[in-house]
């Protein structure tokens, strides 16, 4: 049995990465580092054993968000930025499913920067893979919220001059139950973080140095400066945050695991229409 | 002799509870059997600043502001001056007020209405207790005083301070119910004869329009609320939030009105009706993703309690000017339902029909109510009528091969498998894409699902739902929502004196009800549009679907001021 081929005790059958595939090809320049991130998650699916049509991949827009039309299950491609939102709606309403949001660095960090913070707060039970690239590809190559500040660009030459931010840290100090970094041509480590995220109660959350080989051609060195991480944090998000504040980035790994109990599902009725409608009755 | 109708002002600074005093009055009369109406008016303070209860009894259902009021209950004189435009007084009407409360002011005393003094404070109890024990009572007193005027019987009184008190402290219920007794006896010395006729004996319900609203989309099977505070639709969700819990359904509190309506997105993607509720700066934020659900037919509610504009506008107060934005608002060809209740009581009606459209054709549905008509409170019929019930289709597609979400074929309504169902997945999608939903650029395909949602809705089957005419007459007024009230009034008046004429409500604003109109316009030679706003939206929206002749006439002008019936007769006239 290959790596791919996990038999899960709940499952009729052995699942296959191949079974995630929809056959559609990506849109994406060969090199791109989503190819890499797209094979771990078919893997990491496959091995949690959740069926193709018990999964939905939520996106907004950028070249990473064009992830779901690429599995077989089901999906929901939306508008620039609400990818969160959306995921959470459907997660809210339908805890019986695994629902994963997946995006880009200008999708999540940017337009979408404000439901990010709330859905690391609001603490749904659901996963959010963000294929950071520090580049709006898209768009032909403007910095994002995690460009370095001097990378120079037509639309910032000599640099945008700004701080990069700092998702990793954000996330845990907005109260994301499940933290960690990885990198897109490590697939077996990134699918293993996967499949923990997915199981994870809460909000997980894997931001993915995911490499644009077309306008950061630069990141092809990512590949030499990735390295595991030498232990999670447990809980202590303190701890947490300063640890990857001191780190250079590029340390991967679930970096922390917290205890929050997820928002929980919706309780069942105790009521019924007819009573609610009377507290309107008035009279004779 | 027996009146058909009395209308009343309860006004005071913040914490006088002048909205207690309406409410009092409004719940004894419907006890009783009576109709009626309040809205509110509020000073521009978040909290605690003056305001205004405006009540209309009537024997016979009302949903007319009136012309002017017959009662004005100041329970004190502070800051009162500024509702003075808003309240149409005159020599008929009577000014009540406590001469220990300071003077007149002097944009009320302008109408020289009469002056009829009553003593509000007690004096057992002035100097032992707080101020708020003593306006506490002023309010319950004059609320009491006005219903033994009106000629509600003591004991309904009583009971609608029970209700209103609930479980309040026994030595608040006590002092109240002390002032209630005292209201009812110091009304015997005024010489003021307001009785009203007596009403038809039947149950009443007494409910705002935000909450029928909100009642309509339970009925409608609405199950996910996701919405962001905005004044006036607060009261909304927040009469909702607990209701949805007891159905086993949910309310989420959104970060932004960006997160409210694609967490309805995905609940309704889920196979849960989902509903978001807003005014017209969220609306203005909703905008993109309205487009997104109208692509990847996505059903959903949107209800817009409008308030005055554009910007921040007037928060608190009323206005018609989201009919662009409702049936426009945003890029492409996004064609959407967008509907409007007629009254009060057709919020509860209008709403479960929307949920019912969106649902059945797959696609947005904006519910266009507004600040008078959602935080009126209306003592109305027992709302027996009920739309047909619709259901979203779920299944029929054929399966095995690749599934076809976006079909083209004879019915543009496909089947939309809610996740979870095996060999049917499927990617909602906003950007241009094929019958299987994957996305492409060629124009075929882009005409092709432009033109399936164009027919979706081309398939709307309103039956009797598209609207409500009254009358008959040469003369037709159009309208929509809060105007309704008046015009129907006006239309009355002008056959009273010799001008026939026809008031016709539009519950369905798009797509425009054509056929229905031009029947309902039939040998009319005069046709107004009136609407609250400055720039004649509906009268545009009307005239560019040809639902209107050119030589139609548009009376059109902005709130928050609501439409009076002397108004619209004086414009036809």
């Amino acid at each position: 049995m290959s790596m791919t081929e996990t038999v899960e005790p709940h499952c009729v059958r052995a699942l296959a990465a191949k079974d995630f595939k929809s056959g559609a090809h990506p849109i994406w320049c060969p090199g791109c580092g989503d190819f890499g991130v797209l094979a771990a998650l078919e893997r990491a699916l496959a091995r949690h054993g959740r069926l193709p049509h018990e999964v939905v991949l939520v996106s907004g827009i950028g070249c990473s968000s064009r992830l779901p039309a690429y599995t077989s299950c089901y999906g929901f491609h939306g508008v620039h930025g609400r990818a969160l939102a959306l995921a959470s709606g459907l997660k809210l309403t339908r805890p019986d499913l695994d629902v994963i949001a997946v995006g880009g660095d200008g999708d999540g960090y940017s337009i979408g920067g404000n439901h990010f913070i709330h859905a690391c707060r609001r603490n749904v039970d659901m996963l959010y893979v963000v294929m950071d690239n520090r580049v709006y590809g898209m768009t032909k190559g403007q910095p994002s919220p995690t460009t370095e500040p001097d990378w120079d660009s037509e639309i910032a030459p000599g640099g945008i001059g700004l701080r990069p931010f700092n998702p990793l840290s954000i996330a845990i100090a907005a109260g994301a139950n499940f933290v960690a970094r990885g990198f897109s041509s490590d697939t077996d480590d990134l699918a293993a973080m996967i499949v923990e995220g997915l199981r994870w109660p809460g909000f997980a959350f894997i931001e993915v140095l995911s490499p644009c080989i077309t306008f950061r051609p630069e990141q092809l060195e990512w590949k030499g400066r990735a390295r595991p991480r030498a232990h999670t944090t447990e809980g202590d998000r303190a701890a947490a945050i300063g640890a990857i504040l001191a780190d250079d980035g590029f340390s991967m790994g679930v970096l922390f695991r917290g205890e929050r109990a997820a928002i929980p599902a919706p309780q069942l009725p105790t009521g019924t229409l007819a009573e609610i409608e009377q507290q309107f009755a008035i009279g004779a | 002799m027996p009146r058909a109708s009395l209308s009343v002002v309860f006004a005071g600074s913040g914490g006088s509870g002048a909205m207690t005093a309406g409410m009092l009055f409004l719940r004894a009369a419907a006890r009783a059997g009576y109709y009626g109406m309040m809205t509110q008016l509020f000073g521009p303070q978040v909290r605690g600043g003056e305001a205004a209860a405006l009540v209309q009894v009537a024997a016979r259902p009302t949903d007319s502001p009136p012309d002017r009021y017959d009662l004005f209950v100041a329970l004190d004189w502070e800051k009162l001056d500024q509702f003075a435009p808003e309240i149409p007084l005159d020599q008929a009407s009577a000014v009540i007020a406590d001469p220990a409360s300071g003077t007149m002011s002097p944009g009320i005393a302008k109408a020289n209405a009469r002056l009829v003094p009553l003593a509000m404070a007690d004096p057992a109890t002035s100097g032992h207790h707080g101020k708020a024990e003593h306006v506490r009572r002023t309010n319950v007193f004059a609320a009491a005083a006005i219903c033994a005027l009106a000629g509600v019987a003591a004991d309904h009184v009583r009971a609608a301070l029970a209700d209103i008190l609930g479980t309040k402290l026994p030595e608040v219920m006590r002092a109240n119910a002390a002032s209630l007794e005292a209201g009812l006896e110091a009304a015997r010395a005024l010489e003021l004869d307001v009785a009203l006729a007596p009403p038809a004996k039947s149950a009443r319900w007494l409910i705002s329009g935000n909450e029928a609203v909100a009642l309509g989309a339970l009925r409608g099977g609405v199950r996910f609320v996701g919405c962001y505070p905005i004044t006036p639709a607060t009261d909304l969700v927040e009469w909702l939030a607990p209701q949805l819990l007891k159905l086993g359904g949910r309310l989420v509190l959104a970060e932004d009105e960006l997160a409210s309506i694609n967490m309805v997105v995905g609940a309704s993607f889920g196979g849960t009706p989902s509903m978001t509720v807003t005014s017209g700066p969220g609306l203005s934020l909703m905008v993109e993703t309205l487009g997104l659900a109208v692509a990847a037919e996505i059903p959903l509610v949107v209800v817009d309690v409008m308030r005055a504009g554009p910007s921040t506008g007037i928060p608190s107060k009323t206005e018609q000017s989201d009919v662009n934005i409702a049936v426009h608002g945003g890029h492409g060809d996004a064609p959407r339902v967008v509907l409007a209740p007629t009254s009060v009581a057709d919020c509860l009606p209008t709403a479960e029909w929307a949920v019912y459209l969106a649902e059945s054709l797959q696609t947005p549905v904006i519910v266009l109510s507004d600040q008078a008509m959602g935080q009126a409170q209306a003592a109305i019929d027992l709302p027996l009528e009920r739309p047909q019930p619709l259901k979203r289709r779920l299944n029929g597609a054929p399966s095995g091969a690749l599934f076809k979400r976006y079909a083209i074929g004879d019915d543009p309504v496909t089947p939309m498998p809610p996740p979870g169902t095996a060999g049917y997945q499927w990617v909602g999608e906003g950007l241009t894409h094929n019958e299987a939903g994957i996305p492409v650029s060629g124009a075929s395909a882009h005409a092709a699902q432009i033109r399936k949602r164009a027919r979706k809705l081309d398939q709307l089957k309103s039956g009797s739902w598209w609207g409500e005419t009254f009358g008959e007459g040469d003369i037709a007024i159009v309208t929509f929502g809060s105007g309704v009230g008046a015009a129907r009034e006006a239309a009355r008046r002008l056959a009273a004196g010799g001008r026939p004429a026809r008031m016709i409500a539009l519950r369905q604003i798009a797509p425009v009800p054509l056929a229905e109109l031009r029947r309902a316009l039939a040998g009319a030679k005069q046709v107004f549009v009136l609407e609250q706003n400055h720039g004649a939206q509906l009268f545009h929206h009307l005239l560019g679907q040809r639902a209107i002749a050119v030589d139609a006439h548009s009376i059109a002008r902005p709130g928050p001021l609501p439409f009076r019936p002397a108004e619209i007769v004086a414009h036809v006239a």
